[in-house]
């Protein structure tokens, strides 16, 4: 059952430039990569609740290039792109990632997926150039997190005054 | 520089793989050194210099028994380090739930 699998995604520091999450899923490896790399599916699950991804473009090739788009109500855009370097579904996708325009921060995402008994485990290990690189990526996740959980506090009171 | 830079924060004391089997040990309840050293198996003079970085960023504190030093972790100073970790994740929880719901969606 999925529901048994929420919030069971798991974040490690493998090394002083890795950042691993995994996490298995009730479904085939095939189905797994396909909801990774179909933009239209992408759009459902990547972005966040107060900022969904509205441009999500896949050229899903060697060499061939990605971009995300999220927008928040404020009509403020954060951008993701890169290159696809192997594609090999349904196992393994390896991309390179620059936030922004901060081609200097360039990581390196390595998704595989192993299938067994209809269940998926998926690893996402992101490679950055340096353990500095990679302290900032989590800082400035920490802030977009910081940032969710205070949208949530504003829905909270607000639903307490009305 | 490089060498300053390792003491500078729990961040960078946890980086370091020796450093984090010991604080793991540790975390299992206090050690003296020669502890640490037998049961990791890690040269005694390494031992002690990397209890110094944990020491400087007050990742672990000491106590002296007679001529002992005996470490225990101070958990409190990992706590930026801990929390730092857990909202990534939470916010990867968020992201890889709604993947959850669509791989549900998308099966028979």
């Amino acid at each position: 059952m999925t529901a048994t699998r929420r919030g069971s995604a798991r974040v490690t520091l493998p090394s002083e430039r890795e950042i691993l999450i995994t996490r298995e899923f009730a479904a085939p490896a095939a189905l797994v990569f396909r909801a990774w790399t179909t933009p239209d599916l992408v759009r459902r699950w990547w972005g966040w609740e107060s900022s969904p991804l509205v441009v999500c473009e896949i050229d899903l090739r060697p060499g061939g290039a990605w971009r995300y788009v999220t927008r928040d109500a404020d009509g403020t855009e954060l951008t993701w792109h890169g290159t696809y370097l192997e594609v090999d579904a349904p196992r393994r996708l390896v991309s390179t990632e620059v936030f922004g325009d901060n081609v200097d921060g360039e990581a390196q995402n390595i998704l595989t997926l192993v299938e067994r008994d209809g269940v998926t485990e998926l690893q996402v290990t992101v490679v950055h150039r340096s353990k500095e690189h990679r302290d900032g990526h989590v800082a400035s996740g920490m802030e977009r997190g910081l940032q969710n959980s205070l949208d949530r506090l504003d829905e909270l009171i607000e639903g307490d005054v009305r | 520089m490089a060498r300053a830079a390792t003491t500078s924060d729990a961040f960078n004391a946890v980086a370091e793989e020796c450093r984090r089997d010991i604080l793991t040990m540790l975390s299992g309840g206090e050690a003296a050194v020669g502890e640490i050293v037998e049961q990791l198996r890690i040269p005694q003079p390494q031992v002690s210099r990397h209890l110094g970085v944990l020491r400087t960023v007050d990742l672990v504190r000491c106590r002296t028994v007679g001529r002992r030093h005996i470490y225990r972790v101070n958990a409190e100073a990992l706590r930026p380090v801990h929390d730092w970790v857990r909202t990534i994740e939470a916010q990867w929880n968020e992201r890889l739930d709604r993947l959850d719901d669509v791989l549900a969606e998308l099966q028979p």
